[in-house]
């Protein structure tokens, strides 16, 4: 049979329908100054909120407070505990050189407990909703657990982690695993189990492989949600490792152990300083997903705009 | 066998009932040759799309027999249905993938494919930055990579307006005159139907069976200028009357 071009579709050119593509390339050979002016413009409106907090911060601290405690004694002193100057939290916390150390090494235990945290819940989360999307009896056997794992209140678990696993790392991993695993299998789930019927229909007419199905069709059509777990994820499991370490705080001390200790000790302004780092290490991995799931998919995905 | 007589598709008393007692075709036969160009028009839900499930294997029937060689089966859907994630060019290359071509060799059948749907230059592009139009040549390019002796076109260009479906349907004629195939098409529009075919079957509303076969008498090429013969709206005239009746 013959392959060559028809001479009939040569005359006539073809493609007269769609000025989309072209529009597209436009866009992405603007230039990289205008880039830059359009990055700084969306940036500019969370600045703007950002001052308008400080401004209120202030506010609250240096007015309202000194008016509210006004007959308490010494006033001065139960406002900073309550609430401190923004710059005397910068003061003691970030130019403090040991304040900082201690912060520092929290945070690192944090970011260890739940880098590890997360690759564990995404190593068993990923197998998990693979296997269940292999077979309606897995999926049926091991969802209650997984729905269980997410409705357990943690706090009921630490006297039985503690058993098993003592105070220390691993009891605080653990932790980090439970509250984070579940994103990653539903969404995963989702994510294999929404191909579009038609192009399982494809598949059915020329695979029989359930393996080529999963790996050329729903693996790749699992990304997007994939991704969404996997932020979701990230997040909580920083808010693991931090509830970890006020519930197992032998050893090193993370983040969540300062935060007791500085509450204790009346020191708010390392108090500020640690709730602080604890949300700019969360923000710091949601957002580091967030991007990898727009680098991964945006180009392909409906939703996918980039820069959203 | 199919080669013996020239009887590339053989519908053979098939009937489908579902499992839950649905009966969508009532005993319909008919036989779709090599060089022949047939379209199924009838109402809403009488099982059109059904015929091409079973011919394609996707379904079994419950009744009598479909015979088709399905090695060599071509099958346009209603939607373009593309892997967002690939490109032009890989979403082509996927059939051929699928029944283990090597690189080099589907590469070189999708490249001719492409270039036979008049898409060369947006092997780079994501089914995201196409039109509707342009999907479905990418849909019809896949197919074409299997070189099918059948081609079965379920309400392909349904969604796409007028000028852009005129247009895809000359091209999918001038495929028909080139490659030879056996084509069975699946329409709502009567006009489209006629300007197609050799061939147009109604069907009556569920449980579906053919109430009138007309035979088409205009030779290929067609040009659109057919499509405002008096002869072309007296056949459309025939084929309305024969579906208003589907629909009682």
């Amino acid at each position: 049979m013959s392959t060559e071009p028809i001479e009939a579709l040569e005359a006539v050119p073809l493609i007269t329908e769609d000025p989309d593509p072209v529009v597209a390339v436009h866009v992405e050979s603007r230039s990289t100054a205008s880039k830059v002016f359009a990055r700084l413009r969306l940036l500019s409106a969370p600045a703007v909120v950002f001052a308008g907090f400080m401004g209120i911060w202030y506010l609250l601290s240096w007015r309202y407070l000194p008016t509210v405690l006004g007959r308490a004694s010494p006033p001065e002193f139960l406002r900073s505990i309550i609430l401190p100057y923004p710059h005397d939290v910068v003061n003691v916390a970030f130019l403090d050189a040991t304040n900082l150390g201690d912060l520092l090494s929290g945070l690192w235990l944090d970011t260890r407990l739940s880098t590890f945290g997360l690759g564990i819940s995404i190593t068993i989360g990923l197998i998990t909703a693979i296997a269940m999307s292999q077979a309606r009896w897995i999926e049926r056997s091991f969802y209650p657990y997984a729905v269980f794992l997410q409705t357990v209140p943690i706090l009921a678990l630490v006297p039985l982690i503690g058993l098993f696993l003592g105070f220390g790392f691993s009891a605080r991993l653990i932790v980090v695993v439970i509250i984070s695993l579940f994103p990653i299998i539903t969404n995963t789930l989702f994510g294999l189990k929404s191909a579009d019927q038609g192009l399982h229909d494809l598949f059915t007419l020329h695979t029989k492989s359930r393996w080529v199905r999963l790996r050329k069709l729903q693996l790749p059509n699992s990304m997007p949600a994939m991704f969404t777990g996997f932020q979701i994820s990230a997040g909580l499991s920083v808010i693991g490792a931090i509830v970890g370490d006020f519930f197992f705080g032998r050893g090193e001390k993370g983040l969540g152990n300062l935060i007791d200790l500085y509450a204790n000790r009346l020191r708010p302004e390392e108090l500020w300083a640690a709730v602080f780092f604890s949300t700019a290490l969360g923000l710091t991995v949601f957002m580091m997903f967030g991007w990898l799931r727009t680098r991964l998919t945006a180009h392909w995905h409906e939703s996918g705009e980039p820069g959203s | 066998m199919s080669e013996a007589n020239g009887t590339a598709l053989d519908f053979d008393r098939v009937g489908m009932t579902y499992p839950d007692g649905t009966e969508s075709l009532h005993v319909i036969s008919f036989g779709l040759d090599t060089g022949e160009f047939v379209t199924v028009v009838g109402p809403s839900g009488c099982g059109k799309s059904t015929l091409l499930r079973l011919a394609s294997g996707l379904l079994k029937e419950t009744a009598g027999a479909v015979r088709v060689d399905r090695d060599r089966l071509g099958y346009v859907f209603q939607d373009a249905t593309l892997l967002p994630w690939r490109t032009v060019q890989k979403n082509v290359e996927l059939l051929a993938e699928l029944h283990g071509q090597d690189r080099d060799a589907r590469r070189r059948t999708a490249e001719e494919a492409i270039e036979l749907v008049g898409l060369t230059g947006f092997e780079r592009h994501h089914p995201k930055r196409l039109s509707g139009g342009m999907r479905m040549r990418v849909s019809l390019a896949r197919s074409l990579t299997l070189d099918p002796s059948v081609f079965l076109f379920d309400e392909p260009f349904g969604a796409l307006d007028e000028i852009t479906r005129n247009r895809l349907n000359d091209e999918v004629l001038s495929l028909f005159a080139t490659r030879g195939f056996a084509g069975l098409f699946i329409t709502h529009n009567i006009f489209e139907a006629i300007y197609m075919s050799t061939r147009v079957l109604v069907m009556s509303a569920r449980p579906g069976r053919i109430i009138a076969d007309f035979d088409i008498p205009f030779g290929y090429p067609r040009a659109d200028d057919l499509r405002f013969q008096p002869e072309f709206a007296q056949i459309g005239a025939r084929v309305s009357e024969a579906l208003r009746q589907a629909y009682e």
